[in-house]
């Protein structure tokens, strides 16, 4: 039987990648898949725990997750493919007009 | 059940190993196929979790739709490949990232390792149904009686994520 902390270490090193990927990566693309990793290593917890539980509610939670994943990727990609034709470019860096 | 551990191993290795290319990568497109196949190895978690709904719409929805979505883009923008991080990236937030990174890595594991020593592997017994026709049905029982309210809620968050991406596409509004 492979116990709940199994599950628990490989989404805190899932996540850890996500993060460290935001961080170094220069593309939005990427730094928009970095984001999918972290909600896939968020909702590995909920399952994990909803197993531990008994209960049937984190799978739901997942299910109401990857409804938010689909529509963010939706909306964060339009607004890439905008801020590409505005600048030729997908490196955030480019885009710093509301930094102050 | 002697297989489970080893097939959370493999499932394990593959989901860290293909994620952990997907940073590394520096071709969006070879992120976008690494990151599928990372979602391909959660999937099997799940399955060895006693979720096999989770793990099909993981398959269906996330590898299915969403990462076809990003590689259609993509392969749409054409996007040069992106240099090296480190010629790219001042030394300064670089370091900050890996630092950070590493950070949480360690916090998590610390966090993990003194808060739940004592758990036992809970599993059978506390009335999880073990079988995968009942666990869909009893999602579906839940889903539309106690979550009924943020099901619908959520039809609208998809409306809205439509009109909103329509409307930031489009050349002129």
């Amino acid at each position: 039987m492979v116990s709940l902390n199994h599950y628990l270490f490989l989404s805190a090193i899932l996540f850890a990648i996500g993060t460290t990927g935001v961080f170094l990566r220069r593309n939005m693309i990427t730094v928009l898949l970095s984001i999918e990793i972290m909600l896939n290593a968020a909702n590995l917890t909920i399952v994990a725990f909803g197993r531990d539980w008994g209960a049937v509610d984190g799978q739901i939670i997942v299910f109401f997750v990857v409804t938010v994943a689909a529509a963010e990727a939706a909306v964060g990609l339009a607004i890439v493919i905008a801020l590409f034709r505005l600048r030729e470019s997908l490196d955030p860096d480019a885009f710093t007009s509301l930094k102050w | 059940m002697g297989f489970e551990l080893p097939l959370f191993y493999v499932f394990a290795a593959v989901a860290v190993v293909t994620s952990a290319l997907v940073i590394g990568q520096r071709s969006p497109v070879y992120s976008v196929m690494l990151l599928i196949a990372s979602f391909a190895a959660l999937a099997g978690l799940y399955v060895l979790l006693d979720a096999p709904f989770v793990a099909v719409i993981q398959i269906i929805i996330y590898a299915g739709a969403i990462l076809v979505l990003f590689l259609f883009v993509v392969m749409l923008l054409n996007a040069p490949k992106e240099a090296a991080p480190w010629e790219r990236v001042a030394a300064g937030p670089r370091r900050a990232g890996a630092v950070l990174g590493v950070v949480l890595a360690g916090e998590l594991a610390w966090a993990l390792w003194h808060a739940a020593l004592s758990r036992e592997p809970a599993g059978g017994g506390q009335g999880m149904p073990a079988h995968a026709i009942d666990s869909v049905r009893a999602i579906g029982q839940v889903l539309y009686t106690d979550y009924a309210f943020a099901f619908e809620v959520t039809s609208l968050l998809i409306l809205v994520a439509m009109v909103g991406a329509v409307v930031l596409a489009k050349r002129r509004v």
